[in-house]
């Protein structure tokens, strides 16, 4: 069986084929121009995966960019995006600070700073 | 008299700021209106920037607080909330801000960093009703990111530029229904990936080579008439179909915003909708320098740091030109276009040295040749490429013995299947 595929890890976008055996088993990626392309293929046809991004109110009802530190099972997006969509966030709050801890094994972490410190 | 002025403290005004400090520049001001420094990164909250620049993925806000740390490490100094009324041709910068009112300021040089802003409604000429729910998809982003509000529920977008794609993932991830992403182009112009993993990823259908042909709805949008279109993208009759939906995302094009850049007597390229430069990114207007999307619409942030890097160390260049009292050197060569290739940028070349130049090709294409000839219509450079399509800009380097062997260059496509 092949598969085509369109590769998510940079700009380029490369067409990805996959050769399966019947058992699912990885028998040949062809297409990626660089290593991290074929990892992404091989994950992609067993265990695909996605970082979110979103965003979370504040306490002080401001919203702050987030994100998940490592990517979370593609089909748990949306549960992901149910679990954390209540969380509100303590202030002040810098970027890479834990906001929500192990939504499906990762942590989400601020991409922004809301802190009042930092104004000039 | 302030050395160089920065007009935007986006991801341009940030990189060309740090640039021309540590080319030795010290007297710097950037100028910003919003309240933050960063731009159009802090509404662009997905991951995706800065592989080339930092090896690494990161948000748009992460991206620019990379600059920002620079900037303020740096001690350049800003002033946010302050909005740029005019410039002239001599470089005087008239501006405001709530603290100081209107006032004014006189730079040796000045770094115009505006960026772009998005093509609206009006310039579709879209037949039906005005109801509310049509936005262009910049600003939902904005309600959505940075105020915490959806726009609707139900939304269809028309074209699949990357915000279009971007959004289309944003909405559906906060509960709204993606009905269809229409473009008028039988291909998209976003990034392959965004199309995987905006649209595919969620099943969201894309439509290519369709249009909006009707808006209804009276109070509130309540759907859309969509149809295909034919190789003239005329709709075609007998293809017409309803979407009913409460919301219409618009992502049909990003636009210089050179408004700044007329009142100083900038020149403009018409297809660019930019100031026409020189390798330093300079305009024809001696001091004035430009980068980013003012200059042309980029696909990638890290190109546009680039690029900013180049008018940053230009504009300190030319600073210190004025101490050392050395006049502007010898002749341009002129680069121009065959139509295939839509434009280069840098549009002339003023210095014998090794130029990457920048372009765009207006169709997709494979298997193809950009070659690069003199006035006499003498092959001076040829690179072949295996595709290549608008939604991807190209570069090319041009060697300084090349340049010394022409006094006008022209950027032709040929395409090796035919």
């Amino acid at each position: 069986m092949k598969r085509e595929l369109t590769c998510i890890v940079c700009p380029l976008g490369c067409s990805l084929q996959v050769e399966l055996s019947e058992a699912g088993e990885i028998l040949n990626i062809t297409g990626n121009t660089c290593p991290r392309g074929a990892v992404y293929a091989r994950t992609e046809c067993t265990d695909p995966r996605r970082t979110i991004t979103t965003t979370l109110r504040c306490e002080d009802g401001s919203m702050v960019a987030v994100k998940t530190d490592r990517p979370i099972p593609k089909d748990k997006m949306h549960e992901a995006m149910k679990q954390i969509g209540h969380v509100v966030v303590k202030l002040p709050v810098q970027i890479g600070d834990v906001v929500a801890e192990d939504v499906f094994g990762s942590n989400v972490v601020a991409c922004q700073n809301r802190d009042f410190t930092l104004r000039d | 008299m302030t050395d160089l002025v920065i007009i935007g403290g986006g991801p341009a005004g940030m990189s060309a700021a740090v640039a021309a400090y540590e080319s030795g520049i010290r007297d710097i001001m950037i100028l910003e209106r919003d309240e933050n420094l960063g731009g159009i990164l802090q509404q662009c909250i997905h991951n995706g920037f800065g592989l080339h620049r930092f090896g690494e993925e990161l948000t748009g806000p992460e991206y620019a607080w990379r600059y920002e740390q620079k900037v303020r490490e740096l001690g350049i100094p800003v002033k946010l909330r302050t909005m740029v009324l005019d410039i002239t041709e001599d470089k005087v910068i008239t501006a405001t801000n709530e603290e100081e009112g209107i006032f004014q300021i006189r730079a040796k040089a000045i770094v115009l960093a505006m960026g772009c802003r998005e093509r609206a409604k009006g310039a579709l000429n879209i037949a039906g009703t005005r109801p509310a729910g049509i936005f262009s998809a910049g600003t939902a982003q904005k309600y959505v990111n940075c105020k915490g509000y959806m726009p609707g529920k139900e939304v269809v977008i028309l074209g699949s530029g990357d915000i279009g794609l971007i959004m289309a993932r944003r909405m559906t991830l906060e509960g709204a229904k993606v009905k269809a992403v229409c473009e008028l182009m039988p291909y998209s112009g976003g990034l392959a990936r965004n199309i995987q993993q905006c649209l595919h990823d969620f099943d969201i259908p894309l439509k290519l080579s369709h249009t909006v042909v009707e808006i209804h709805g009276k109070e509130r949008l309540s759907g859309v008439t969509i149809a295909r279109v034919d190789e003239n993208r005329n709709p075609i009759p007998g293809t017409y179909e309803y979407i009913s939906c409460d919301t219409l995302l618009l992502s049909v094009g990003l636009i210089p915003e050179n408004e700044l850049s007329k009142c100083a007597g900038v020149d403009l390229d018409r297809i660019t909708n930019g100031p026409v430069v020189d390798q330093d990114r300079c305009t024809q207007v001696e001091g004035i320098f430009a980068c980013g999307n003012v200059l042309h619409v980029h696909d990638l942030v890290d190109f546009v740091s680039q690029e900013a890097q180049i008018a940053g160390e230009g504009a300190a260049a030319y600073i210190r030109s004025l101490e050392e009292k050395k006049g502007k050197t010898g002749e341009s060569i002129s680069l121009k276009t065959d139509g295939k290739i839509r434009y280069t940028v840098p549009q002339r070349i003023t210095a014998h040295k090794d130029v990457t130049v920048y372009f765009r090709v207006g169709d997709v294409y494979k298997n193809v040749k950009i070659n690069v000839c003199n006035e006499d219509g003498e092959i001076l450079f040829s690179k072949r490429k295996a595709k290549a399509a608008p939604g991807e800009m190209e570069s090319l380097v041009l060697k300084k013995e090349l340049l010394e062997r022409a006094k006008e260059l022209k950027f032709e496509l040929e395409e090796m299947d035919r």
